[in-house]
């Protein structure tokens, strides 16, 4: 693992694969709400496809320590232990099915058997809140974002774009390939956590009983 | 309660956000010059992390339907109640029925008005703080939008006259540490970084401060997977023009970060207006 200086106020851990970096995300979280005096004043901790962003209140925690902490930390096993797969109910009906089926030379029903039959594992959340980028799609499935970004598109729209699969967990501006619908809701102030999506939550889409109508 | 008459350009709600969710794709958010806001909350003997009003390049008017006292810190403006001039950096008391100007900045871009008791809009996720980015908190103020003052029992007294505050400089001078993404860059990058003075274009926001000025060059080609982002990051997308990520920057982002300014110089970058110019240096 390699620590950067993210500024004088966090840390960059480059970890190599998202895999390791889900594992330390955890591992962090864990040492920052325990015994550990070296990981106190941790603000946030941010996984992303290959690394850890750790933000500290300078006031609470020395970046030194830290960073010569942070390799050390013993990592758990496996990051989402024991946890069940989330599933999503999906009408396949997006605007985009066929264009994904052209793009790809796969009939509709193709399309939707492969985005509903994969495991899926939430890479990193951004975008927006609760937007989970989600890695296990089919590798038949990665198909470019459209080339110009749609101005809305409505909440717990199932979409695609490059390797990731997501859900849209509100109404917003977004550029991916739309295959589907949910009623699931993702993103809700008022649950605690209000994101039904964590990094490393696994995830599977299945065909929703409102589908074979 | 106070009353919004005018709310200038953009007024928004802001305390000092909400950190601790940002692995859930949740900005931090909160005032864009965090200093200046925490100084009009200890005028007014309040905690440091109440909401008060951020204001965009002042224009405002409230109506104050009770007495309160109230600050007024950040982008110097000229503040008026009841058509009297009062100074900023300095507790005031608002008689009962008043009406509260803040005129246009001479500099800087941000001035924050404080109350005492704070505001007690509803907090969503910990935060009172409107996020332009993600859409979290109250909406912009409005005219004729109403906002509760939260009670002042328990606060300290209000001890400080006047506050000295620093005048925002012409040109700032940004502190910058390189990294961490400085190796995908040309070696001299940062030396292009800091020789010459950037210009701040006027598509910046709470977001982020878009500039221009010399173009960064990059060492290698290939996408960066995406990562955390900081406060204060210098994000260089393909057009090679760094943008200085403030209080609604996205929580993560694919293009490279050549290095991130200070925490201590981010309320000089809150302060930048569009076609102001600012230099970064290397911080020892």
């Amino acid at each position: 693992m390699r620590v950067r200086r993210a500024g004088d106020t966090a840390l960059l851990v480059e970890t190599g694969d998202l895999e390791t970096a889900h594992r330390l995300h955890a591992a962090v979280r864990k040492a920052a709400t325990g015994q550990d005096a070296t990981v106190t004043g941790v603000l946030d901790v941010i996984p992303g496809e290959r690394t850890v962003l750790v933000v500290i209140d300078p006031a609470r925690c020395d970046l030194s320590r830290l960073a010569a902490r942070l390799p050390e930390l013993p990592l758990p096993e496996s990051a989402a232990g024991e946890a069940p797969a989330v599933e999503i109910p999906v009408v396949y009906d997006g605007t985009d099915v066929d264009e994904v089926a052209q793009l790809t030379g796969l009939s509709r029903n193709e399309v939707i058997e492969r985005h509903a039959s994969a495991a899926y594992t939430v890479a990193y959340l951004g975008f927006s809140p609760g937007f989970g980028y989600l890695t296990g799609l089919d590798p038949a499935l990665h198909v470019p974002r459209r080339e110009s970004p749609r101005t809305s598109v409505p909440a717990g729209s199932v979409a695609i774009a490059g390797p990731y699969a997501a859900v849209y967990p509100s109404a917003s501006p977004g550029g991916w390939r739309l295959l589907g619908r949910t009623d699931l809701r993702l993103w809700d102030v008022t649950r605690d956590p209000p994101s039904l999506l964590q990094p490393g939550t696994r995830v599977r889409f299945v065909r929703s009983p409102e589908d074979a109508r | 309660m106070i009353e919004v008459v005018r709310p200038g350009p953009l007024a928004t709600v802001q305390d000092l956000g909400r950190p601790g969710h940002a692995h859930l794709g949740v900005p931090c958010s909160g005032a864009a010059d965090g200093r200046a806001l925490r100084l009009a909350n200890r005028l007014v003997g309040n905690p440091e992390s109440e909401a008060g009003v951020e204001l965009t390049l002042g224009g405002a008017a409230f109506r104050f339907h009770r007495a309160a006292w109230i600050a007024v810190s950040g982008a110097p403006a000229p503040l008026l109640i009841n058509g009297r001039a009062h100074g900023m950096n300095a507790p005031c008391r608002v008689p009962p029925d008043s009406l509260v100007e803040v005129g246009l900045p001479a500099r800087g871009l941000r001035t924050y008005l404080a109350v005492r008791g704070g505001l007690g809009v509803e907090p969503v996720l910990g935060s009172r703080s409107t996020d332009l980015l993600s859409g979290l908190g109250p909406a912009p103020l409005s005219a004729g939008d109403r906002l509760p003052i939260g009670g002042s029992s328990g606060l300290s007294d209000i001890g400080v006259d006047v506050a000295p505050v620093a005048q925002p400089p012409d040109v700032p001078i940004l502190r910058i540490l390189p990294g961490p993404r400085d190796d995908w860059f040309v070696p001299d990058a940062i030396s292009v970084l800091c020789g010459q003075p950037y210009e701040v274009t006027p598509d910046s926001n709470r977001v982020g401060v878009r500039l221009d000025g010399p173009k960064l060059l990059r060492a290698r080609d290939g996408e960066l997977g995406s990562e955390g982002m900081v406060t204060g990051a210098l994000q260089v997308p393909p057009s090679g023009l760094p943008i200085i990520f403030l209080a609604d920057h996205p929580t993560t982002g694919g293009y490279p970060v050549v290095a991130v300014v200070r925490a201590a110089d981010i309320p000089l970058a809150a302060q930048l207006r569009p076609g102001q110019r600012l230099r970064f240096t290397p911080a020892t």
